[in-house]
This record gives structure tokens, sequence and C-alpha cells, in this order.
């Protein structure tokens, strides 16, 4: 049963990242983590979030068009130059 | 990685070879933060053309302030600055009329989970699961990390409102810190973290339901 002291699950998942980033107080933190310990649907949750950050962090960012940098190139010879 | 709080060696040896006129030094700092430059400006400019003028006078402006740099933060949150500031007064020169403090205020009430998820308000266990999530620790890792899940990640974030795109491009793709992003974009600790929070939810339900798409029937 949900009392005042007690997190639901559906209060749980919306602090998931409020937690990962140490941003939690030590008193919410500690009922964070009394709840993950007890139960199996939260701590899947949080492993699935811990998983999509890692997943996330593997992307790679697309490659630059040619074009622009050719662009660029060019201020950098002009400051090169002024300089 | 870099701290959020001074340049790092690293940061010092490309200013160096910067100053020094190294070329490919330069390309590739370009490389690696153009394409983010090149999207938080189209957030304060209309249009592409008018987003890469602004990235552009960006790099100029890096250039210029390369000499003066004290290296007090790190180069790329610098770098950020400079392009946020060029990127506002090009806005305000538009007169565009979305307000600059708005656009990275997180608003509205955007679960992270699908209430219905949820047992309904009134029962024994209200707000408590009704269909959990399973764990993807059975999940083969050549599954988790194979193209195909890359490629939904990828859709997912292309598909978040422009402010989260950008938060967790930097912070979990890129892997800046909190800190740094924060300074970088001049927002909030605390609303990096809800634009932050709510693109990793949106991007772990859709990895859920790619990676078990029947979730929920069975519970």
């Amino acid at each position: 049963m949900t009392s005042d002291l007690e997190l639901a699950c559906r209060e749980l998942v919306e602090l998931v990242t409020d937690y990962l980033e140490g941003a939690l107080p030590e008193a919410e933190r500690a009922r964070f983590e009394a709840h993950i310990a007890a139960c199996p649907g939260c701590t899947a949750y949080l492993e699935q979030m811990r998983t999509t950050i890692r997943l996330t962090g593997m992307l790679t960012e697309e490659q630059l068009a040619p074009g622009a940098r050719d662009e660029l190139l060019r201020v950098f010879r002009d400051w090169k130059l002024e300089s | 990685m870099s701290e959020a709080g001074s340049a790092s060696r690293d940061d010092l040896r490309l200013i160096e070879a910067l100053r020094a006129g190294d070329e490919t030094a330069f390309t590739s700092l370009v490389q690696r933060y153009q394409a983010s430059m090149l999207r938080i400006a189209q957030m304060y400019v209309s249009g592409r053309a008018v987003a890469e003028e602004v990235v552009q006078e960006a790099w100029v402006g890096v250039l210029k302030g390369l000499d003066g740099f004290q290296g007090r933060s790190s180069l790329r949150t610098w770098i950020f600055r400079i392009l946020v500031n060029t990127a506002k007064t090009k806005g305000q020169r538009e007169r565009r009329s979305v307000p600059f403090s708005s656009l990275w205020t997180a608003e509205g009430d955007e679960p992270a989970v699908d209430p219905d998820r949820f047992l309904p308000e009134g029962e024994r266990w209200e707000n408590h699961w009704s269909a959990a999530p399973a764990t993807w620790e059975t999940v083969p890792e050549e599954r988790l990390a194979s193209r195909e899940t890359f490629a939904r990640v990828a859709t997912a974030i292309e598909a978040l409102p422009p402010s989260q795109r950008e938060v967790i491009r930097l912070r979990d793709v890129r892997g800046w810190t909190s800190k740094e992003v924060c300074n970088a974009l001049d927002i909030s600790e605390t609303n990096q973290r809800v634009l932050l929070h709510r693109a990793r939810s949106k991007i772990r339900a859709a990895l859920e339901s790619y990676l078990q798409p029947e979730e929920g029937v069975a519970s």
C-alpha cells in the first residue's frame, strides 16, 4: 500500500534520472533504494535506464559535410594571415 | 574527458596547435563540434542557412578569442558559449517571437512511463506496476549492441523535441558532464535534468517496444 513514506512505482520512475545524477536529497535517496530493493519491476526499470544510457553512449555523431569544412578552412587561413 | 571547471591539458595542447596555425587541429575541432553547433543554432534562428551563418560567425569568434582564452573553462564549454551568444544576437536581430528563456524550459507534464502500465488509484496497490518491465539482462549483447538497435535509438532521438534532443546528445551521446551542458547552453541544472529525464525515458520506451514487442500482454 502507498503511504507517505513509501514510494509508488509510478513516482519512482520519475526520480530515476535525479537518482542517477546524484541529485536526490539523502532521505529521498534512501526511500528510492528501499523501494528498488523490494520491487523487481523497478529493479528491471532502473537496469533498463542504465542500459539505455550505455547504448546511447555507443552512438557516433554523423560526419561533417565536406562543403562546410572547406569554407571553415578558408576562415582559419584568413585568421592566420591576420594574426 | 575534460572537466567543466577548466581547460584540460588536451585543450591547452590543441590551443597551442591552433595558435601555431595547425590546420589539421582546426579541422578536427570543427569536425567534433560542427553538427551539434548547427543544431543548437537552429533552435535560435529560423532556417538552416542562417544557422550555418551563425556557426561560421561563432568559429570566427572562437579564432579571434583564442589568444585571450584563459582556460578557466574547458575549450568546448567556451566554444558553445560563443555559439549560443552569437545565435542569441542573431535571433534577436531576426526578432523571432520565441523567447529565449522558454526555449530550454521543460513545460507541461510528460510521464516517463505510460500511465496504463500502473494499477489505477483506489486499488490496493495503486500506482504500482500492472505491466512491469522485464529484465534486459537475458537479451544477448549482440542484439543489444546491434546496428538495428542503434538505428532505433537514433530514430527515437531524432523524434524528440529539440531541447530534449540536444541535451541527450550532449550528455549521453557525447558524454559531456551536466555542468558542461548547463554552462554551454546557459540553462539551469534543474532544467537540464528534466530535459534529460524526458529524453532518456522516451528512448527507453522505444527500446522496450523494440526488444520486447509483446510487453504488457503477458503479465
